[in-house]
């Protein structure tokens, strides 16, 4: 008997881009994100698309090749075991390879054909296609089947920054200017298919800092703004979300009366306290208060975006794969997988 | 024992009369354009005329600097203390934009007539706006272009985010080879290659590049290109030598890269491959800036002692100076190891490159605005 599982924010999604500003934590929250799917029991692929070999070193594995490898299992949950979680590595001249192999039976030729440098020509003089070959592959793993089964019971796709993803994805069509006839464009056009869906969405990685969030409003209003058969946005997600002191207490630097009381608190501690330390922490305090009214701006901005909102601590230590496991399960808690 | 590397004043970097161009480089997140804006209002208040090239700048840190078109043109920015002074700087800034100074280009090498049919190619159009490697080709372009025109006395660049963090070195080349290369002409135009019998098996085997190259993108575009590559040609051999100028600038004496990363585990590693590259291409490496480095707090108190201060208080009964106290002295220790790890890790930096002067610029509590922002951080400029 299948156990009925819970409903989360996005069942029937099956291809999940994640995308965010520079330095927002975003490989590590797809990997997290992934791991959370994959413990449904049903495999899923991680995949990278930048040459950065990020997964690899997330997962201490050696850098991946082209092909899915096998990096991680999720956890049992609901009493079955978790599922295998797989990564791939893409970069624009296998995949173009293995396009035109798929295509044109012509993987030998392609091989030459990347030696005389002329897929540096191709991708040259067609912007736009190595993008179309990268989400391309995205696409063709999300729709494989293996006895009519899906293969994959989804796919993460930790996209480029938040900066790019609009061309990466091709959010409006113009882009593609080029290819607007051709094979490729045919290609594309499947391709398009399968992120314009509703099984797609695009999950946004971001800190409580004005920039990434801005980013991150800017990337949302941008697929909205394409409507109906766009691109659907999907979470926000606060990554590094430090444990907030409670400052309920006013601010001792400009309340004489509470650095009095500060100074009682530190000396009933039995430090020697001559009122300077006591000026010190206190400037510490109203430091710590003047980030946090800015993270909570922050906070009430990204609440108005209107789409599901997750938070992720920050894990001060390095993230190794406890540290994955640990980021994956606060997120099935929160309802994103 | 751990290295200590030299510090890295940008002051004296930037009041060297000898330093024209400085490049900050550094991956994506760790505030490039904040700390380049802060250098060029730094150097503009202590006497240098001194032009911005930004590329993509947050909206706000852009009208900070009075910025608010994508205009291609550098605007004086108001606010510069001592500007009105006699011996006073100034500061220009510019946000980069790409198609139009590649428009530029073209209409600067080619006859009006030749130039308008380039610019309604479709092909060119793609090529201007969107080819990954145009923008770093332009912002390269640009930096030559104001150093030709010789106004300022000091150019701040500010790269581009890419998907490979130099980018900016390569693409240029990249580009001009392609623009200039053999392979596209041949592509375009086997025919002339044709008659030469010794030719054929070249010939031949560019009937298949041809081949493939149009299943993949069409001949429709295939004709566009040949369009454009025969209205180009005469400019073809401008484009290599306008990247081996830019790339010859960035070499020379007057140039310094300052590599700007976070005190975070990737943007140093980052910052590693970054000092490494540019050390094997033998620029001018001024140094690194650690950019949002937390402030070692008051050395009054160890992270250890408060801990143990905030227990002994937790067992007493509960007050509310107690709780105040708990409170100041657990923001203490968590921004003690804060502080401390972030040492640590510019610390692994210097070990493995110890030669490479750094410095800090702490972490500001709110993003910069305005030039008063932007001053603030400039004040770490000085000698440590």
């Amino acid at each position: 008997m299948v156990v009925s599982l819970r409903d989360t924010d996005w069942d029937g999604v099956r291809l999940h881009v994640v995308t965010g500003k520079g330095g927002t934590g975003k490989t590590t929250v797809a990997a997290a994100l992934a791991l959370a799917l994959a413990s449904h029991g049903k495999p899923v692929l991680l995949m990278e698309v930048e040459d950065r070999q990020g997964i690899a070193q997330l997962f201490d594995v050696p850098p991946l090749p082209y092909e899915e490898r096998r990096v991680a299992v999720a956890p049992a949950s609901n009493g079955h075991p978790g599922g295998d979680l797989f990564a791939l590595a893409v970069d624009t001249e296998s995949a173009l390879i293995e396009y035109l192999e798929m295509f044109y039976n012509l993987r030998q030729a392609g091989r030459a054909l990347t030696r005389l440098g002329v897929f540096d020509f191709a991708t040259t003089i067609a912007p736009g296609l190595g993008d179309v070959l990268l989400t391309g592959k995205a696409a063709e793993a999300v729709r494989r089947k293996s006895g009519g089964s899906p293969v994959y019971g989804a796919v993460v796709l930790d996209a480029p920054p938040t900066g790019r993803i609009g061309r990466f994805l091709n959010v409006s069509s113009e882009v593609s200017g080029l290819a607007k006839v051709g094979p490729i464009r045919n290609h594309a056009d499947t391709v398009q298919r399968v992120f314009r869906s509703p099984q797609t969405v695009v999950h946004f990685v971001t800190l409580l800092e004005e920039m990434p969030v801005q980013e991150t409003l800017d990337g949302i209003a941008d697929l909205k703004e394409v409507g109906q058969g766009g691109i659907q946005p999907g979470a926000i997600i606060v990554n590094m979300v430090r444990k907030c002191l409670d400052l309920s207490a006013k601010d001792p630097v400009t309340h004489p009366r509470e650095l009095e009381k500060l100074m009682a608190g530190l000396k009933a501690a039995g430090l020697a306290e001559d009122g300077e330390l006591a000026a010190d922490l206190a400037a510490e305090l109203a430091d710590e208060a003047r980030t946090q009214r800015t993270q909570a701006g922050q906070r009430r901005l990204l609440d108005a975006a209107g789409q599901p909102c997750y938070e992720l601590p920050l894990v001060t230590e390095g993230i190794d794969l406890a540290a994955l496991y640990r980021l994956a399960e606060s997120l099935r808690e929160q309802g994103a997988a | 024992m751990t290295a200590k590397p030299t510090a890295l004043a940008i002051d004296q970097l930037i009041d060297d009369r000898r330093t024209r161009i400085i490049v900050c480089c550094g991956s994506g997140g760790v505030g490039k354009t904040t700390v380049a804006a802060a250098i060029g209002l730094r150097a503009a208040e202590r006497g240098r005329h001194v032009v911005v090239l930004t590329v993509d700048p947050a909206r706000r840190l852009a009208q900070s600097m009075g910025l608010t078109a994508l205009d291609n043109t550098p605007r004086l920015v108001d606010g510069v203390n001592g500007a009105q002074e006699a011996n006073g700087g100034s500061m220009h800034a510019m946000m980069l934009d790409m198609k139009r100074t590649f428009d530029e280009i073209v209409e600067a090498h080619a006859d009006p007539d030749r130039a308008a049919q380039i610019l309604a190619n479709p092909f060119y159009q793609s090529l201007s706006s969107s080819f990954a490697g145009t923008q770093e080709y332009m912002a390269m372009e640009k930096l030559g272009q104001l150093r030709r025109a010789d106004e300022w006395d000091l150019i701040v660049v500010d790269t581009p985010p890419s998907r490979s963090a130099l980018d900016f070195l390569d693409a240029p080349q990249r580009l001009g080879r392609f623009l200039d290369g053999r392979l596209l002409r041949l592509l375009v135009a086997p025919a002339r290659f044709g008659g030469k019998a010794g030719l054929k098996v070249l010939n031949a085997g560019f009937g298949m590049v041809t081949g493939v190259v149009t299943k993949i993108i069409g001949s429709q575009m295939l004709k566009d290109v040949q369009t454009f590559v025969s209205a180009m040609d005469t400019m073809f051999g401008g484009f290599r030598e306008r990247a081996e100028y830019t790339y010859r600038l960035l070499r020379m004496p007057g140039t310094a890269f300052l590599v700007i990363a976070a005190p975070e585990h990737d943007a140093l590693r980052e910052a590693s491959y970054f000092v490494e590259r540019l050390e094997r291409d033998g620029m001018p490496l001024a140094g690194l800036a650690v950019n949002r480095m937390h402030r070692s707090p008051t050395a009054r108190l160890s992270a250890e002692r408060s801990v143990v201060a905030a227990e002994a208080l937790r067992a007493m009964p509960a007050s509310e100076s107690s709780q105040l106290a708990i409170t100041a002295l657990n923001l203490h220790a968590e921004r003690i190891r804060q502080a401390a790890k972030e040492r640590r890790l510019t610390e692994r930096f210097t070990a493995a490159h110890p030669l490479v002067p750094v410095a800090h610029i702490p972490a500001q509590p709110e993003d910069v605005h305005d030039l008063d922002g932007l001053r603030m951080i400039g004040t770490s400029f000085g000698p440590s």
